[in-house]
This record gives structure tokens, C-alpha cells and sequence, in this order.
């Protein structure tokens, strides 16, 4: 024991391990009153870890070639030792960190947490998401299966309508005419070594940031502002060991989630591994449907709703604006929230209704972009699309005007 | 350039469309643990199937192990050709003379339960029928105009198409495929042949994903695993909380 101890003290006199262990583990005060909706940060860093190291074990058998990508993930699935086991929780992995994401970003919304003081942490949190995306776009593209390619396909296209540049936009991503061995090499080493650096700088950005201002709570009261004699804030309890001994509980039954599909349905009715895409690349060959993967479909059908031109602009690249607004409106959500109150257990019948037709509009639009587009369902997408904007874009008036219930001085539980 | 490649692709693309449309499909109850069955149909894949598709991703000696087949017994009965025993089941025949005599080269069958589902196999190598305005006499009623023959014919016999007429909105009538009927008998019959491309549908769905048993066994033991764990985490969080009220 006196050995460790003296390591202890040898290796702090060098480095401030016994600092940031206190600072962030085990005397980072966090609101002792986190519920269901907290796991899912801490589940949001295991899903990348699990990501990384599953991610670095196919690469060693994966090769980045148009003639070869497709048979070397086929000899990962039959001649790798445990190599079906590897790629069945890299793919299932995929769809579980935008599940855990989409309920972490919804915590945020329900809860206020991109308020005051923590707009910086929210954006962050939403380049995190960004680069998820990024990371999710190019990694689909490398098992080189007939989604794979004209998925890219289609949303690589979608850089040609924008005016002027759109073009040579689209040949500059591509480095080629069409999707080639030049566009899988690339997505390859994006996917690998640039977009997890700076997913992983974002996440510990995020951290800091987060550690920084102390964490919100569901009644979104600071803790802070009740401290005791030693400076502890007295709703407060040590991250270390009371929350992570209650996220090993939130661990183990998202295990048991994440497992239940990796052993019993690795391909997720569909959705997590679609069916074309157990067929080859082939440019001659278009599918008869194609979508992307369920956790772009929401965007991609706000992208098919706009169906007009505006005099040059075409409806194509006026989709393409409206999908990439309906992403970077979400940075400006601190800003556009004037409620006095942060959670949503405080607001009043206006600020539920709106966050209820969010959360219903985004799930419609999500099972839209997966269906092909119909006059009817064109048209639902069409005001799936205006209530999820009129969220944000009325947000500063409806926020102003609800009625808000007295919030506690200290936490409710 | 890239106009006119781009151009092209649209020109050409609704002809390689997967056909499938809503036709209705006849259920396939398979079981993947069921030896016997995936011999047979691994008998009458080498038999009739491989003369054209390969199952190129699929190795002699796994399907010799997973299949419970003894290698002396898969080297005398399946190969033919003086493959080595650790070698993947390909074919002879290059893609491009493949193109040249059925207009596409026959796809790799490794995957394609995957891709079309085992209901889909089992309605399609069932529902071949005379149609002499095809190159090989036949048509197929999941997959229309298909470009391969009806190679299990001696086992069916020959079906003809059974139409009937539906009359539209605007009144017109139309001939439309209702289903097939025997013709000409086979080797075997209905309830037999059945059998035989449900058992060979059953091997294809064993190629498509030849570890689905031990995956689903190993689950059943980390479900149990994490069901204990479970416990023992909630336990332990539940002590360190009792204080924090």
C-alpha cells in the first residue's frame, strides 16, 4: 500500500492525475436528482469507445478496394476469428449511438440544458452530432454493398444543385465522374482517422465544458446557488461513486438492448443492415428503392417535401437548404428559448404542445424519408416539415407567452 | 462527358431494376438446425444451381463442418472439378460469358437470401411457367422476364399460366396472371418438390449467414450473463445510494 501511495505522490508531482481525478470524478458535484434521461451521456461515451475498438479490429481485415471491399467484410463474416461478432457490434453500433444521441438530445430539450450558462456545452454537443453524421455518411459507404453506393450516390448528387459550384462540388467529393475505388479510398481514410480525431476532441471538449458550468437537472435549477460551509453544493453528490455505480446499472441494461439485437436481429428488421446492401456495388444496377439509414430519413424527407421551383432556384437545391437548415437551426436553440424557466416540469401547456408535435413530426418525417414518396405522403412530409421548423422559428414567441409555474429553490427529486 | 455517362445511367437504369412488385409470396418454414435438410439442399445446389452461380464467399470444408458432412463424403459427392477441399465454391463460368448466353451474368447466390429473403426463393423457384415468348421457353411469376431457365424442370414438370380477367375503372379488360397450374408432370411430385426447394432454400439461407446458430446460442448465454450482472449492479448501486435522500 505504501508503495502505491509513494507512486501516487511521485507520479502528482509530475502530472496532475490526483487533481482531475477529483476535479471530475469524485469531487465533481452533480445534481443528485438525475433520472431515467441522464444515462444516456455516459452511454453515448461507451458506444464510441465500443465504436473505436470494434472499429480498429475491422480494419485490419477490411480492405479500402472497390474489387475487394465487398468479399473482405463477407471473410470478416465467415473466416475472422469472432469476426461476425465484430462487425454485427460495429453495425449495431452505429444505429445505437444515433439512438442514444437522438434520447441525449432530447434530454437537453426537455430539461433546458442548452440554456444559460451552457450554450457553449450545446454547441459542442451538436459539432459532436455533426461529425456523427460525417462519420455515419462515409463508414456506410464501405462495405461497398448496393445501398452503399447509391446511397452515396444520391446524397453526393445533392451537392451538384447547388448553383454555380454544384458540379465540380460533387466531382471534387467524388474525385471522380461517379462513385468509385478514388470515393471509397477517401471515405475510407475520413472515416478511420479524420472524423473519430475530431469526434474524440469534441467529446473531451464537451467534457470539459460540461464539468466546467456543472451539469442541469430535471427541475433545471442551479445547484450551485446553494452551497455549504465547504463550498459543496448541498443538492449536490460526488460523480464518483454514486453516479458511476449507477451508470454500470445503465450500462447493463443498455447491454442487454444492444445485445438483444446483435445476437437476435443484427439486422434490425431491415433497418440497421438493409437487405440490397448484401448485394455488391454495382453502377448499372439502381435499386428500386433507395433510402438512407433509418437516422437520416427525418432530413431526407424534409429534402423530397420541397417540391417547387423559386424562379432560378431549383426545388432541389431549395430541399437541399431546407435539410441543411433543419440540422443548423438546432445550434441556435439556446438562443431562441425565452423561457424564464428551463424545464419543462415549470412551463406551461404551450411549450408541451410544441415539444409534443416536435418529437411526433420528427418520428413521421423519419418513417417518410423511408418510404417511396407518394402525393400523399409528399404531403405529409410537407407539414411534418413546417410544424418541425415552426418549433424552432416560433419558439421565441410561444416561449415568451406560456405560463410558467414558481420554480423550487432546491431540487425536488 | 459526364453528361452523356450520367444521361446513359438514367437511360439504362429501369432496366436492371430489381422486378419484384407486390406479388404475393408463399410463406418458407425453414430451420437452419436441421442437418438432413441442408445436405439435401446443398446436394441439389451443387446439382443444379452450380453449373452457373457461384457461392463464391462459401468455403467446401465449412459447409463440411457446419453441415455435419464427413470431407471424404463432400469431396466425392459435391466437388467434381478437383477443387481443394479449404477452397470457396466458385465456378468456371466468367461473368462475361455469363452475359453473352442469358443477357446478365448470373449473380453470386453466397448472399442472396439475404437479399431477397428465403419467402421470396421459395415462391420463385416454384413459379416458373411456359412462355414461349421467352428466350428459354419461361417466364416466372415473382420475377418477371428473368433470364434464367426453369433448371428444376425435370423435377416439377412444366406450368402454364392460369389468367383472369379484370376490368378496370374505365371499364377495359385485362388478362391478368392469377397463378400457375402443372401441365406436364415431373419427376416428382408437388409435395415432393416442395420439399426439395425448401430444403434448398434452407442451405441458401445457411450460406447467407453460416454462424446465425452459434450466434443465437452465444446470445442466449450473454443475456444470461448480463441478467446476473444486473443484479449484482443494482444491488451495489442501490447500497451506495440508501444514504442520499
Amino acid at each position: 500500500m505504501g508503495m502505491l501511495i509513494k507512486s501516487r505522490d511521485w507520479i502528482d508531482a509530475r502530472f496532475p492525475l490526483t487533481k482531475m481525478w477529483e476535479e471530475h470524478l469524485s469531487k465533481y458535484y452533480a445534481p443528485k436528482n438525475f433520472n431515467f434521461w441522464y444515462f444516456f451521456g455516459s452511454l453515448a461515451l461507451l458506444v464510441l469507445v465500443l465504436q473505436i475498438v470494434t472499429g480498429i479490429f475491422l480494419t485490419m481485415n477490411y480492405k479500402p478496394d472497390a474489387t475487394l471491399a465487398f468479399g473482405s467484410v463477407e471473410y470478416i463474416m465467415r473466416d475472422v476469428e469472432w469476426g461476425w461478432l465484430i462487425r454485427y457490434m460495429h453495425s449495431t453500433g452505429a444505429s445505437a449511438f444515433f439512438i442514444v444521441v437522438y434520447l441525449h438530445m432530447f434530454r437537453a430539450l426537455l430539461y433546458g440544458s442548452y440554456k444559460g450558462p451552457r450554450e457553449l456545452l450545446w454547441i459542442f454537443g451538436m459539432m459532436i452530432y455533426l461529425a456523427l453524421m460525417a462519420e455515419a455518411f462515409f463508414g456506410y459507404l464501405l462495405p461497398w454493398g448496393q445501398m452503399s453506393y447509391w446511397g452515396a450516390q444520391v446524397i453526393i448528387s445533392l451537392f451538384g444543385a447547388i448553383p454555380v459550384i454544384g458540379d465540380d462540388l460533387s466531382l471534387w467529393i467524388r474525385g471522380d465522374f461517379v462513385i468509385s475505388d478514388v470515393t471509397l479510398n477517401r471515405f475510407f481514410a475520413l472515416h478511420v482517422i479524420a472524423v473519430p480525431f475530431v469526434l474524440a476532441i469534441l467529446v473531451v471538449v464537451h467534457i470539459l465544458a460540461l464539468h466546467e458550468v456543472g451539469s442541469n437537472n430535471p427541475d433545471g435549477i442551479e445547484i450551485k446557488k446553494n452551497k455549504d460551509e465547504n463550498g459543496i453544493p448541498k443538492d449536490g453528490i460526488p460523480f464518483h461513486p454514486y453516479y458511476s455505480v449507477k451508470d454500470i446499472v445503465g450500462v447493463v441494461v443498455f447491454l442487454m438492448f444492444f445485445s438483444f439485437v446483435m445476437f437476435f436481429v443484427p439486422e434490425g428488421g431491415g433497418y440497421f443492415l438493409e437487405a440490397p446492401n448484401f448485394e455488391p456495388a454495382n453502377p448499372l444496377k439502381t435499386p428500386e428503392h433507395i433510402a438512407p439509414v433509418w437516422y437520416f430519413t427525418p432530413y431526407y424527407a424534409m429534402l423530397r417535401a420541397v417540391t417547387i421551383d423559386i424562379g432560378p432556384l431549383s426545388a432541389k437545391f431549395l430541399g437541399v437548404i431546407v435539410m441543411g437548415a433543419a440540422v443548423v437551426i438546432l445550434f441556435f436553440l439556446p438562443w431562441l428559448d425565452r423561457s424564464p424557466v428551463k424545464s419543462i416540469r415549470y412551463r406551461g401547456p404551450l411549450c408541451k404542445i410544441m415539444l409534443a408535435l416536435f418529437v411526433v413530426s420528427f418520428f413521421v418525417l423519419g418513417w417518410l424519408g423511408t418510404q417511396a414518396p407518394t402525393d400523399v405522403k409528399t404531403m405529409m412530409a410537407q407539414v411534418g416539415t413546417i410544424v418541425y421548423f415552426a418549433f424552432f422559428l416560433l419558439m421565441p414567441i410561444y416561449t415568451k407567452i406560456d405560463s410558467t409555474k414558481p420554480v423550487p429553490d432546491r431540487i425536488t427529486g | 462527358m459526364k453528361k452523356q455517362l450520367i444521361a446513359f445511367l438514367l437511360l439504362v437504369a429501369p432496366a436492371f431494376v430489381f422486378a419484384s412488385g407486390n406479388v404475393h409470396l408463399d410463406k418458407v418454414d425453414i430451420d437452419p438446425a436441421n442437418q438432413e435438410s441442408l445436405q439435401r439442399g446443398a446436394r441439389t445446389f451443387v446439382n443444379y444451381c452450380m453449373g452457373c452461380h457461384s457461392a463464391q464467399y462459401q468455403r467446401y470444408n465449412r459447409l463440411a463442418r457446419d453441415l455435419g458432412i464427413e470431407d471424404q463424403d463432400v469431396m466425392d459427392n459435391l466437388m467434381f472439378t478437383g477443387e481443394k477441399l479449404g477452397d470457396q465454391m466458385t465456378i468456371s463460368m466468367t461473368p462475361e460469358m455469363g452475359k453473352k448466353w442469358f443477357g446478365a451474368p448470373p449473380p453470386d447466390l453466397t448472399l442472396v437470401a439475404r437479399v431477397r429473403g428465403t419467402d421470396w426463393l421459395y415462391t420463385y423457384l416454384r413459379t416458373f411457367y411456359k412462355d414461349d415468348t421467352r428466350p428459354f421457353g419461361v417466364n416466372n411469376m415473382v420475377f418477371d422476364k428473368v433470364g434464367m431457365p426453369n433448371v428444376l424442370w425435370q423435377l416439377q414438370g412444366m406450368q402454364k399460366p392460369v389468367y383472369k380477367t379484370v376490368t378496370d375503372d374505365e371499364g377495359h379488360e385485362h388478362q391478368v396472371l392469377e397463378g400457375v397450374e402443372i401441365e406436364q408432370a415431373g419427376s416428382q411430385t408437388p409435395a415432393e418438390f416442395d420439399r426439395t426447394v425448401r430444403d434448398l432454400v434452407n442451405f441458401l439461407a445457411y450460406m447467407g449467414e453460416p454462424v446465425k446458430l452459434e450466434r443465437q446460442s452465444l446470445g442466449i448465454k450473454v443475456m444470461l450473463f448480463l441478467f446476473v450482472f444486473f443484479i449484482i449492479a443494482y444491488l451495489l448501486k442501490k447500497e451506495y445510494w440508501k444514504d442520499i435522500h
